[in-house]
């Protein structure tokens, strides 16, 4: 299915799915020290960027501010060329798609009423609603007898799944996701973390995604913000956060120490790259080639060490997705690259690249 | 029983009067409940001395609120009118301020964060999500306007009230059962006509049943 934009670019009032907060404040009213503090921060356009940092860091109160349900203090807020400020506010929340933890259906729509909501406001026609709330549907991985049902006969995953739609409805440039999968439970949170990285993969939009929960901002993210009293402390790729922390707050919350979360972040493919392809073939005095187990090059680290313990075996033959032999790689290559720099880090998008 | 079917077409007027009244109270009702409803849902500080206010004329006893309004308004049907329109203020204020703010913080969230203007709020979201509380509150109203609305036959604003009076006056009990039955059929026909589209808004705001 491939993904076809909606709505002419003349009728937008952003032009760009790139986000400029510049040096931005918000004091609330009955409070004295400020939700957010001076906080700037550049988000390129299609990136998947996380929010991260304990409750009362004022990761949700940045968030707000992208859609103007809060306004800022001081600062400003750019989307491309466009100061936030000077646009109509319902024009400009119509084209950020909004995704909350509580979901917040409308109880008395059906689903395809629901998904529908922003386009209907933007009158658009009714056929390209169908087709657009048919292929939405399909993306989000909900079946199309859903549509006529309302949000109270579908589990919490499916409604977060709905919720999704319906903030992709209007095709927004940006999506803003505030904890959208912390009331799930596990199951369906890791199901749903899988499906918007393969969603952010496909559709080059730009996501705003807070959380407290660190593993899932190192597996979604292209880089994190870590917010602590208002402020950022650090703004860097996952895999810099965790090898490169600022201070020993970020070494604390990321687990800088934790090796298998080091080893999650990088691909196989580092070793690979750092050997050269024709190392010649190692010792494998004792072992049959046959017996040596396989893996994936776009696989991480960690995948690599638990398949080394669990067969016993000293190597590991790596292939490339299309079956290709890329080298083996034993345990002293995975210990070498946790104290090397030239590390790779594990593409998000490699699964879903056809 | 006899007097009923002699007089029917005096009873059949009167029944329509009554109705008549019952109708233009709920018209006005509404028309100054809901706008009110709203206001209190958005400035919380206003809820209590508002339904205060509310409350105290609900306990003004209506025969001494009918007489109190005969120099403002003259005798007939606007004293009565504007008597039982205070009155019903509590009734529906009250139970539609429940369903504005019974509504969930997320919904009204989501709703503000997609782009609905404050006027598409309402009534794309508010206002289907609340009408079964509202009418609740319409169901009371009618219900209350056409019992104390007997009453007002005392002010000369018609209605079924007529029989009763009369009927009490010349120790009539045929006309004063005549009289009480009509009444008890509109407010019999009246709760059953509102309750339907009360389970009705009910059923819509909470989704259909899957048919399997």
């Amino acid at each position: 299915m491939t993904y076809t934009s909606s709505i002419t670019k003349e009728s937008r009032v952003t032009q760009s799915g790139e986000i400029l907060f510049e040096d931005v404040s918000k004091t609330f009213e009955s409070e004295e020290a400020p939700a957010v503090d001076s906080v700037s921060l550049q988000v390129a356009a299609g990136d998947l960027v996380v929010f991260l940092g304990p409750s009362g860091s004022g990761k949700t109160t940045l968030l707000k501010m992208v859609n103007r349900l809060y306004e800022p203090t001081s600062g400003k807020i750019w989307i491309g060329s466009e100061d936030i400020q000077r646009l109509p506010i319902n024009d400009l929340r119509r084209q950020i798609g909004y995704v909350i933890q509580q979901v917040g259906l409308f109880p008395h729509m059906t689903i395809k009423k629901n998904i529908s909501v922003v386009p209907r406001l933007l009158g658009w026609e009714k056929d390209q609603i169908q087709s657009r709330v048919n292929m939405l549907l399909d993306l989000t991985g909900l079946p199309e007898a859903y549509l006529e049902r309302y949000p109270n006969q579908l589990s919490g995953g499916e409604q977060q799944r709905v919720g999704l739609a319906r903030a992709l409805a209007a095709d927004p440039d940006i999506l803003l996701m505030d904890e959208p999968f912390a009331a799930l439970d596990a199951i369906n949170r890791e199901r749903l973390q899988k499906e918007l990285l393969r969603l952010h993969c496909k559709l080059d939009k730009t996501i705003l995604f807070v959380t407290h929960d660190v593993e899932e901002a190192l597996l979604l993210a292209d880089k994190i913000a870590v917010l602590r009293d208002g402020k950022l402390v650090q703004y860097d790729t996952p895999i810099n956060l965790v090898t490169k922390p600022v201070n020993s707050f970020i070494e604390e919350l990321v687990g800088t120490n934790n090796i298998l979360r080091r080893l999650s972040l990088v691909s196989i493919e580092s070793i690979i790259k750092g050997k050269g392809r024709h190392s010649g073939k190692p010792n494998t005095t004792g072992q049959g080639m046959e017996e040596i187990p396989t893996i994936k090059s776009d696989e991480d680290l960690r995948s690599a060490l638990s398949l080394l313990l669990s067969s016993g075996s000293d190597y590991l033959r790596v292939e490339n997705a299309s079956g290709k032999e890329q080298g083996l790689i034993s345990i002293d290559d995975l210990r070498a690259m946790l104290s090397s720099n030239q590390i790779i880090e594990k593409k998000k998008c490699d699964e879903i690249s056809d | 029983m006899r007097y009923l079917i002699n007089n029917l077409d005096l009873v059949g007027e009167l029944f329509l009067e009554h109705l008549q009244l019952t109708v233009i109270v709920l018209f006005f009702a509404l028309m100054i409940g809901i706008p009110l409803g709203v206001a209190l849902a958005r400035v919380k500080w206003l809820q209590g001395p508002v339904m205060g206010v509310l409350g105290i004329i609900y306990t003004i006893p209506s025969l001494s609120f009918f007489v109190l309004l005969i120099p403002v308004f003259g005798l007939g049907t606007t004293p009565a009118i504007v008597a039982l329109t205070a009155y019903a203020q509590l009734l529906l204020v009250r139970n539609w301020l429940v369903g504005l703010t019974s509504i969930s913080p997320a919904v009204l969230e989501a709703a503000r964060g997609m782009g609905l203007s404050s006027w598409q709020r309402f009534w794309q979201v508010e206002f289907p999500l609340a009408l079964p509380m509202l009418l609740v509150g319409v169901r009371l109203v009618v219900l209350s306007s056409i019992g104390i609305g007997t009453i007002a036959a005392f002010i000369n604003a018609g209605g079924l009230g007529v029989l009763l009076f009369e009927g009490v006056i010349t120790a009539n009990y045929n006309k004063i059962f005549s009289g009480a039955f009509a009444v008890t059929v509109l407010s019999l026909t009246a709760n059953y006509v509102i309750r339907t589209f009360e389970r009705r808004a009910e059923r819509s705001i909470h989704g259909a049943q899957v048919s399997h």
